[in-house]
């Protein structure tokens, strides 16, 4: 999807001018029942503007490559076996940011709606009316998210899935790219009604720029276990926005896997509403500086609104040659949210020392009877681990790489599902093999 | 098989001495055992041998079968044929115990170019030696000491030993914290693999495992060198006296 950006090429803009910029570049399609989703998105980002780097939100992380005109180019590194490729799964694939119907799989599966934004959308009357721009509205608060408003104003193609029983096979999203200068925008909404249950797969790059926003409604007792491995190349720039609202005793897991890509940064809103619903977000991440510029942020808001409800936040990131790592991450218990228990835990595991891993975690909590805890840490390898690996015979590098996978196990956990697991300990066994050499 | 000559060893970020010149030859086949009071260097030593960091070695040798240990990497040595069995296993969340095994066996294979053994044929090898130690399945899948036991730690380390057949055991304390029955399956595993080809060193406080590997030499050491050598009945003196005795003699 080619954009007609008229600034230099390279240069970032900020603030409203570069909002006004993007909102030129990004063409409005043709709207139907999103029509006023759309128009309150587009005020909401001249207001707030497109971020810079002085704006707090964004104070560890430079959105810069987010803001040049165009994107720097990014070529899909070759994948000999696609990840989950042996899997039994429905796929739906994205080629540079718009559906390719040919290459995706009937989009039949028992108990699962899907349409395409990109023709659903210019209908009048859709379930999704009632999703689309809901939850990433309510995301605005307490910190605006721009982008997220942009992609509510200016996709125009993705996914609109609603399940009402439990989903027979997975249901995968392939992002694949074709080329190296293509920008992405993509919008999914997905409704879980009560009761129903489904597992998700994202995969792949995308696009060489992308801007990802997914809202999911889970309906009282619905399940959503959601696995999402970012895909291969070096270059790849990437904002995602997860908004997710949990109805009572639904439950939630996210898990995603990055291994690459110049810059990233995933932000995950969480509206715990129901009583005792369950909602765990989590991510591996391995950046090494040498593949060129490795910028990866996690910004998590898990907002506790309901009684008796779980959070887990378990993020871990492996970093060197210069990789930089993120983690701001908030709680905030809602007054009235009694026995909310709310975890999170932020670590980042330094291979040497020009690596950083800047991190903030914060509690905001309004209830007196809540169990909730917090930290983050940084370090290295582990010296008397690693002489009791070498002295059984392990060499150095392998032994590197068998404590890199201890230290990413407590975010693995978070698979629910072991095979889906095996397959993402198989890609990390990869990337650190490749790098043993 | 195992020769040490005037081993002199400091500790590298401090001007502290540990090792004192201390000599000590281990012959294939044959069991030596190390007694001495806490601090006298007996873990440094094990330590030097396999290549730990955080020591220099400021005079002396170490040799395994001719080949200067103290020039190798801790993974040569292993591969080599040394193996530590330490007085604390260190424990490793997330990496499930076969999958350690494995690499480091495969690893070692490797080394000496051998070839790798298959993930079925390793099955088998481990689960035999495994039953023999009383070491069950859930505890090979567990993640590597953790959640194991002070006894569970030590047939774990004699597990390893079992599967990875090192031609030279060192067995730091193995047998302290055990109880009577975990201290005979440990026994029993170092005397499964006694051969003629194969040399022990065997560091312990009491007499008590030493009735059940008998070891055909004791040294005491004392303020990091050799102090004195004899039999078996040395072991039963140093149970009976004490070190007291001993060191006020050679004093
Ligand atoms: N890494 C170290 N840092 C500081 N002191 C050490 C270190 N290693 C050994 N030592 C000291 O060296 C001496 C010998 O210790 P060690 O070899 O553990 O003796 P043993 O095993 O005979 O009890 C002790 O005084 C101990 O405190
Ligand atoms: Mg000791």
């Amino acid at each position: 999807m080619a954009r007609e950006g008229q600034a230099a090429a390279g240069r970032a803009l900020a603030g409203p001018a570069a909002a006004e910029a993007a909102l030129a570049a990004w063409p409005a399609p043709k709207a139907g029942f999103t029509a006023a989703a759309r128009a309150e998105a587009e005020a909401r980002l001249r207001v707030a503007g497109l971020p810079g780097r002085r704006d707090e939100y964004w104070r560890f992380t430079d959105p810069a490559p987010l803001l040049t005109p165009e994107p720097a180019a990014s070529a899909p590194l070759r994948v000999d076996r696609p990840i989950f490729e042996g899997f039994d799964k429905l796929r739906l694939v994205f080629v540079d940011g718009v559906f390719d119907a040919a290459a995706s799989d009937d989009p039949a599966l028992a108990g699962v709606e899907i349409a395409r934004l990109a023709e659903a959308g210019a209908a009048d009357i859709h379930w999704a009316r009632g999703l689309y721009g809901v939850l990433e509205a309510a995301g605005q608060s307490p910190v605006a998210r721009p982008f997220a408003a942009l992609n509510t104003a200016r996709a125009a193609d993705g996914l609109l899935i609603r399940v009402s029983g439990v989903a027979p096979r997975p249901l995968h999203i392939s992002y694949r790219q074709s080329d190296p200068g293509s920008e992405a925008m993509l919008h999914h909404c997905i409704r879980l009604e009560p009761g129903a249950e489904m597992t998700l797969i994202e995969t792949g790059t995308a696009a060489a720029r992308a801007n990802l926003v997914m809202e999911v409604d889970l309906g009282e007792g619905a399940r959503l276990h959601h696995i999402r491995p970012q895909g291969r190349a070096h270059g790849r720039r990437v904002i995602s926005h997860l908004f997710a609202r949990l109805g009572a005793a639904a439950r939630l897991k996210s898990f995603t896997l990055s291994m690459n890509g110049a810059f990233t940064r995933n932000e995950a809103v969480i509206d715990i509403a129901g009583d005792h619903a369950v909602a765990h977000v989590a991510g591996a991440t391995l950046g090494d500086g040498a593949d060129g510029r490795f910028v990866h942020d996690d910004t998590v808001f898990v907002s506790h609104g309901a009684v008796g409800c779980e959070s887990r936040q378990v993020f871990k990131k492996v970093l060197k040659n210069g990789a930089t790592g993120v983690f701001q991450g908030k709680i905030l218990v809602r007054p009235g949210a009694q026995k909310t228990d709310g975890y999170q835990i932020s670590q980042a595991l330094l291979l040497d020392e020009d690596s950083q891993f800047l991190a903030k975690p914060e509690l905001e909590i309004y209830a007196d009877d809540v169990k909730c805890s917090h930290g983050s840490t940084t370090g290295a390898i582990d010296e008397t681990a690693l002489f009791y690996l070498r002295s059984r015979g392990v060499t150095r590098a392998q032994a590197v790489s068998l404590l890199v996978l201890s230290f990413l196990a407590d975010a693995i956990a978070e698979i629910e599902d072991a095979a889906l697991a095996a397959e993402v300990v198989a890609r990390l066994e990869d990337w650190l093999a490749r790098r043993e050499a | 098989m195992l020769k040490i000559k005037d081993l002199q060893v400091k500790l590298a970020e401090e001007d502290k001495v540990i090792l004192k010149g201390l000599d000590l030859e281990v012959a294939a086949g044959a069991v030596h055992a190390i007694m001495g009071p806490n601090g006298s260097g007996k873990s440094t030593l094990s330590y030097v041998l396999a290549g730990r960091d955080g020591y220099q070695v400021t005079e002396g040798s170490a040799t395994l079968d001719g080949a200067d240990l103290l020039a190798m990497e801790p993974e040569e040595r292993a591969a080599a044929g040394l193996f530590l069995a330490f007085q604390y296993p260190v424990e490793i969340p997330g990496v499930g115990n076969m999958t350690f095994l494995r690499t480091a066996l495969n690893a070692q294979r490797k080394a000496r170019g051998q070839a790798e053994v298959g993930a079925g044929d390793f099955l088998k090898l481990v689960r035999d030696k495994a039953r023999a130690l009383k070491i069950d399945a859930e505890m090979l899948k567990r993640p590597v000491n953790v959640g194991f036991s002070g006894g569970e730690k030590k047939r774990n380390e004699i597990l390893q030993m079992a599967v990875l057949e090192p031609s030279m055991c060192i067995l730091d304390e193995t047998d302290s914290g055990l109880d009577v029955d975990a201290m005979r399956l440990v026994a029993d595993g170092v005397n499964a693999l006694r051969d003629a080809g194969r040399g022990f060193l065997v560091i312990t406080h009491y007499q008590r495992l030493l009735d059940h590997i008998r070891p055909d030499v004791v040294h005491i050491m004392a303020d990091g060198r050799i102090v004195k050598t004899g039999g078996p009945e040395l072991a039963l003196e140093v149970e009976k006296n004490g070190y007291t005795d001993i060191l006020a003699e050679v004093a």
